[in-house]
């Protein structure tokens, strides 16, 4: 299958929220070699189904087949593949307490967060932005030596 | 109504109507092989391994278009069903499969005889279930019989852990099922409809690719009527055999890696592919961007994930091919037959130039021979199931079927030792029927426990081992394409079949001529006995014509290309 155009897609994926339905959908992926870069889930409030969001890379054939298969998946209801969305994902990030903490929280705020929790040895930063400005956060947050960094993985809905 | 969970099992398959069920019990199934010997809405069927249960199941169905039933225990006798529950999946086989399970408490404990059956099963099966309460047993059964044969069929698993069957509950078989994340297309699209058949009317050389999914919607009159209202050439898939019927002048026979030439011409030249419940599988199309070149593609099916999945189609049309070809009749009205004259022209040239054909013998049974002297011997009247190799191929090119569900094979997943069993499905569904399995030395043997089987139930079916002492297909690509080195399939060592038939209490014949053929296959009809007619053929036939794996359609080796007798050594 020609593969030339390797692109960042996100899908959603809304799904009746039962056991085995995410093992489902992520051996979809794994049966045929596809890779999973981000993966969330969680139910939706007030109703009996879920919510998972998927970001993946691939060709446009590619992402139509995953497409088609998740929706061919029994307790699948709705695939998006979304084109005009909003996405954010959260990074937290915990740094050593002898860095220069005012850098860390001027840094923080300028990507929309901010310092979430300081204890005897560390301190814990919270950011929730754009994939791509989340990328650039943890970039610029490598010089301040980060011990720990947790990505929450994305977030989208369709504008 | 109160009853305990192996109850609800049972009083589900007789409310689904199900007359026959295979299966194997063991430990953690046995409460409902309790209550199956209390009742009698249905017959069970021992089979002799867990793999046959569950392909007489798929040849059950394959062969009523109903849901076939097996059902087997946990640990290895689940895992011994999966070649059966793959082989079903990859064939769209309406199947309920149930298997039982550890007690939910021992679940994860590595108990004894258990597997993870939902995970194992779950990239061949249509949908599987874990059952975790018995107050969702009744519904989950319901669920998995709508869901095995609604939509594109398919095999489901249901997996019951012992103690569910052993609690007592209220039964209320549900009427109807409601999965909201489950709505088949059965329609098809008006408009796309109606552009197709413009696409039909503007076509000069359109044909028709009809595959196994006519078998499964039961369109096959309908298909008849279609090629027979705009006088369109057709040429079938493995599955779809039988479909058009031998004798239809419109037939131009199976396409593929083992089609005739004009079927894989025809495909090559036509500037209108009409692709009726096919799947364009890589046995079929031989190389993709030489396939149907010139072609726009209409493609009827109910499976949105087979259309544009390996070749680019300009009118996909999802929906059910019955529902779909209703609508597409009346619109035909306008379509001049006259129109395709010179394509059919074109096309009877072809099948001039190079008939399917072999050399036939006076010394030797020549397996094509076999295939064609059960043909005119039994022809309609006979259900053939078939295992896997070479003798497949040859009972797909020769036999003159004439009808839908007449042929029954492992065409998808390719599975040796599925015949035998198949064709004790095949044969409890229509026992008035005379059921032939045509095999090889090497795939009988992967099923012959069935033997006992069906001596022990009296289900009278005919093997035809087509013996070549080879494994003969792979035999022949190692003489296409391995400098004829032989590498394990030499079977020069075999059982004596006539006395193993014998043994399991079943009736052998030995046949080296073609006398001997007639009268074995006369006998075996007449005795009503499972019967094993070992043929002795010549040793190096092959399947011709042939495309090399991966090569063009177009670029067929053919008997003229090969030594003057099919045969190289």
């Amino acid at each position: 299958m020609p593969n030339i155009t390797k692109e960042r897609r996100v899908i959603s994926v809304v799904v009746m929220n039962e056991s085995s339905v995410l093992a489902r959908v992520t051996a979809l992926f794994a049966g045929r070699g596809y890779n999973i870069d981000s993966l969330t889930v969680a139910a939706i409030p007030n109703s009996d189904m879920s919510h998972i969001t998927i970001e993946t890379n691939g060709s446009k054939r590619v992402m139509e087949q995953i497409t088609k298969q998740l929706h061919k998946l029994i307790p699948v209801y709705k695939v998006i593949e979304h084109e005009e969305m909003v996405e954010k994902e959260m990074v937290l990030v915990k740094f050593p307490i002898a860095e220069n903490l005012s850098d860390i929280a001027a840094l923080s705020a300028a990507y929309n967060g901010g310092i979430v929790n300081v204890g005897p040895e560390m301190v814990i930063t919270q950011v929730a932005d754009e994939p791509k400005r989340i990328h650039h956060f943890i970039e610029a947050a490598q010089r301040y030596n980060p011990c720990e960094i947790v990505r929450s993985g994305v977030v989208a809905i369709e504008r | 109504m109160k009853m305990s969970g192996a109850q609800m099992v049972c009083e589900a398959i007789i409310a689904e109507g199900v007359k026959t069920v295979f299966g194997y019990p063991g430990g953690a199934i046995m409460h409902v092989y309790d209550e199956i010997y209390k009742q009698d809405g249905f017959e069970h069927i021992l089979n002799r391994h867990e793999q046959a249960s569950v392909h007489a199941a798929d040849g059950y169905a394959r062969a009523t278009g109903e849901v076939g039933v097996a059902m087997v225990t946990s640990g290895p006798g689940f895992t011994n069903a999966v070649t059966g529950l793959a082989t079903a999946y990859m064939d769209s086989i309406p199947m309920v499969v149930i298997s039982g399970q550890v007690p939910l408490s021992l679940i994860g404990t590595d108990g004894f005889q258990e597997i993870d059956a939902v995970g194992i099963s779950r990239p061949c099966t249509k949908h599987n279930f874990l059952v975790r309460t018995l107050e969702e047993l009744p519904r989950i059964l319901k669920e998995a019989f709508y869901i095995a044969r609604s939509g594109r069929p398919g095999p489901v698993l249901v997996d019951v852990p012992k103690d569910i069957t052993v609690e007592i509950g209220n039964f209320v078989y549900p009427d109807s099922v409601n999965i909201p994340s489950y709505k088949p297309t059965y329609k098809g699209n008006n408009r796309q409809i109606d552009k197709a058949v413009e696409a039909i009317k503007s076509a000069k050389k359109p044909l028709l690719y009809i595959g196994g999914g006519v078998v499964l919607s039961n369109a096959s009159d309908l298909v008849r009527e279609f090629a027979q209202k705009a006088q369109i050439p057709a040429v079938e898939t493995l599955m779809a055999r039988g479909v058009m019927g031998a004798s239809n002048p419109l037939l131009l026979g199976m396409l593929g890696m083992h089609g005739n030439y004009s079927s894989n011409m025809a495909m090559s030249e036509t500037d209108l592919v009409i692709s009726l419940g096919a799947r364009f599988d890589d046995r079929v199309t031989g190389k993709l961007s030489e396939f149907a070149k010139y072609a726009d593609i209409i493609h009827v099916d109910i499976d949105p994930a087979n259309i544009s999945k390996l070749v680019d189609v300009d009118f996909p049309i999802v929906g059910d091919i019955t529902k779909v070809l209703e609508k597409m009749l009346p619109l035909l009205d306008d379509v001049n037959p006259d129109r395709y004259n010179a394509w059919r022209e074109i096309l009877k040239r072809y099948e001039e130039l190079h008939p399917l054909s072999y050399i036939d013998s006076d010394d030797v049974i020549k397996p094509q021979w076999a295939i064609e002297r059960i043909g005119k011997l039994v022809g309609e009247d006979a259900i053939i199931t078939s295992d896997v190799g070479q003798h497949q191929m040859w009972a797909a090119q020769h036999y003159p079927f004439d009808r839908p569900r007449q042929w029954i094979n492992s065409g998808g997943l390719g599975t040796m030792g599925f015949g035998f069993p198949a064709a004790l499905g095949a044969k409890k569904a229509h026992p008035e029927k005379v059921v032939i399995n045509i095999t090889g030395d090497g795939s009988i043997l992967m099923n012959m426990q069935e033997l006992v089987t069906a001596a022990e139930y009296k289900i009278p079916v005919i093997n035809v081992i087509l013996n070549n002492h080879f494994l003969g297909m792979v035999r022949q690509w190692q003489t296409f394409f391995y400098e004829k080195r032989y590498s394990e399939t030499d079977l020069s060592f075999q059982p004596n079949f006539k006395a193993l038939a014998e043994a399991c209490g079943g009736i052998g014949y030995d046949v080296t001529t073609k006398e001997e053929f007639d009268a074995a296959l006369k006998d075996a009809i007449e005795q009503d006995k499972v019967c094993f007619m070992n043929v002795q053929t010549n040793r190096f036939e092959n399947v011709l014509p042939m495309v090399p794996s991966g090569g063009a359609l177009f670029n067929m080796m053919l008997p003229q290309t090969i030594k003057s007798s099919g045969e190289e050594k």
